[in-house]
């Protein structure tokens, strides 16, 4: 039956499937940033419309669906002649089938023991031994109530400068239930993870150095990011720029007066500011990825690891 | 009239075409090669249709450019102590000014990066826009997609190796924009990162995929897109009042036919 040749390609006939389906697509993507709603209803579409369309294109291939006459038997007390079938020869399983199919089990299996180890030491040591330290700040009194310092430390000096980490820290002084108050930005942008700058001049001459700890007081209210744009005010929140959350902040304890950074977690948005500001926390993820709202869907289960 | 055999055949005989054919006799490769050469192309085609060959070239030479400066590169975070700058930062400098010829072979290798993007582009654009794609090249054009993904990861784990300000942030965007992506972006981006840090590890990483996995898979889907350009011949552009897809004399099979194991195809069996 082969017809097809370089002047009758084989081709499908006509269909207007895909373009409902390329409808439902968009709409489930314009649905992603306007509202679940219109996503849903786009989803709906483009499986509808696909399945359609996958169903026009493989006729040919699924061929027709063979008719099956119902079953009968004869109601007779003489036994119909019995209908001999023809006799098929017995599939065989021949000594050549047999050495094919252990020719290809163990080659599976020497294959898999060789590959499998090699490909899980390709993949594995990304996502094993990436926890981090807590690292002292110093006494509470390098932070001068309201006001921003910068401090950089390395968290793993032995990989050298590009292990430097950098929080901006705010002495909040003490909230209403009369706990001390901290506010500590990571300096890494939540829109691709690029180094945030303080809108401010640093004061150079009061840099103090605590063991590997660096800190220089800066007269800023707001961050910027140079590589795209992204503009955050004093708590961190958004006010220009692709960023999709609010800053990631570390969490912090207080011990014998020092204070102390615990890990990273991702900030939704800031209400208030200060020791009043109301946070909407949530496991740290990657930079540009949304952590509140129908997009955090995407992204279930995060390694937690800071990039870079 | 038979030509009378001059002394200079007689030696070119004896020196090329007789060992020539010692080894055709044994590999077919004399064969073979004039398969994949001398092949017939239809009348009207133009210098679009060059494009293709001349990524390839840009490939070559990116190859051999590549595989020199590998003799001289260093990838490493660490800093050099003679100089006091990071070892691959450090050697990028040193091929670049004080190797002899260096910033020329280097200066190839980093334009011709672009170069080679830009033609597979173009390739594609002609391949796309005289419909060349079409039955029976589909797997053509699917091998060509996967080639310029390859070609895109080139460029991106490249770019890291200079191992300065810019290649830093920039991968470090890079790595995080791979981080956005649905469900599996995330650990994408951790695999890529290499650990807690994007540092030696990263970099050592990204220079293996960079100088031995990718272009391994590279010059293999090369080798295919290519076999498949001999297969099938080239394209009669849109315009051409000649039929397409002339059948090629030399092959016996034509091209519509097919092996039998879809149901419904094959030779009435």
């Amino acid at each position: 039956m082969s017809t097809n040749g370089p002047d009758t390609p084989h081709v499908p006939g006509p269909s207007l499937w895909p373009i409902g389906f390329a409808i439902g697509v968009a709409c489930l993507l314009l649905g992603l940033v306007i509202t679940w709603v219109v996503a849903a209803i786009g989803a709906v579409l483009a499986v509808t419309f696909g399945l359609l369309w996958a169903r026009d294109v493989t006729r040919d291939v699924r061929g027709e669906v063979p008719e099956i006459r119902p079953e009968t038997r004869a109601v007779s007390d003489r036994a119909a002649p019995a209908v001999v079938a023809a006799e098929e020869p017995l599939p065989a399983y021949t000594r050549s089938r047999f050495l094919e199919a252990s020719l290809i089990g163990l080659s599976g299996a020497m294959g898999a023991v060789l590959t499998l180890p090699v490909l899980g030491f390709m993949v594995l040591p990304s996502f094993t031994g990436v926890e981090e330290d807590e690292v002292s700040l110093g006494p509470l009194d390098n932070f001068p109530e309201g006001e921003y310092v910068i401090a950089t430390y390395l968290s793993h000096p032995e990989q050298g400068e590009v292990s430097r980490r950098t929080a901006f820290v705010r002495n909040n002084g003490e909230s209403e239930a009369g706990e001390q108050s901290f506010t500590i930005l990571y300096s890494r942008c939540v829109h691709l993870g690029c180094p945030v700058q303080p809108n401010g001049p640093i004061d150079e001459d009061n840099v103090k150095k605590i063991k590997n700890v660096e800190l220089r007081p800066v007269l800023a209210q707001s961050f910027g990011c140079p590589c795209h744009g992204g503009q955050y005010n004093s708590e961190g929140n958004r006010t220009a720029g692709p960023p999709v959350r609010s800053l990631d902040r570390y969490s912090f304890s207080i011990r014998n007066g020092n204070l102390v950074l615990g890990e990273l977690y991702a900030v939704g948005n800031v209400n208030g500011t200060g020791a009043k500001a109301t946070i909407s926390k949530y496991p740290w993820s990657v930079p540009g990825t949304h952590v509140d709202g129908l997009e955090s869907w995407l992204y279930p289960i995060v390694p937690t690891q800071v990039t870079g | 009239m038979a030509r009378r055999k001059t002394k200079r055949d007689q030696i070119v005989e004896l020196a090329v075409l007789a060992p020539l054919d010692w080894v055709d006799e044994r590999t077919g490769a004399v064969r073979g090669a004039k398969w994949f050469l001398f092949r017939n192309v239809p009348r009207d085609i133009s210098w679009a249709q060059t494009l293709g060959f001349a990524t390839l070239i840009a490939f070559a030479t990116q190859t051999l450019t590549g595989a020199i400066l590998a003799m001289y590169y260093k990838p490493g975070s660490e800093i050099d102590p003679t100089t006091g700058k990071p070892l691959a930062y450090a050697s990028i400098e040193h091929i670049t000014n004080d190797l002899t010829l260096g910033w020329l072979v280097r200066g190839m290798h980093r334009w011709g990066a672009s170069v080679f993007v830009i033609l597979l582009f173009m390739h594609m654009g002609r391949v796309f826009l005289f419909g060349a794609y079409k039955y029976p090249r589909e797997l053509l054009w699917i091998t060509g997609v996967l080639i310029l993904a390859m070609g895109m990861l080139m460029g991106f784990t490249g770019y890291l190796l200079p191992w300065d300000q810019t290649a830093y942030w920039a991968t470090v965007v890079g790595i995080n924009l791979n981080g956005t992506a649905p469900f599996a972006g995330p650990w994408l981006a951790q695999f890529l990162a290499g650990g807690a840090e994007i540092g030696s590890d990263t970099l050592a990483k990204w220079y293996a995929l960079h100088m031995l996995l990718i272009p391994g898979a590279l010059i293999a889907l090369i080798g295919i897109h290519l076999y498949l350009v001999a297969r099938l011949g080239i394209t009669s552009p849109p315009w051409s009042k000649e039929a397409a897809g002339r059948e090629r004399a030399a092959v016996a099979q034509p091209t519509g036919t097919r092996a039998g194991l879809v149901r419904g195809s094959g030779d009435g069996k």
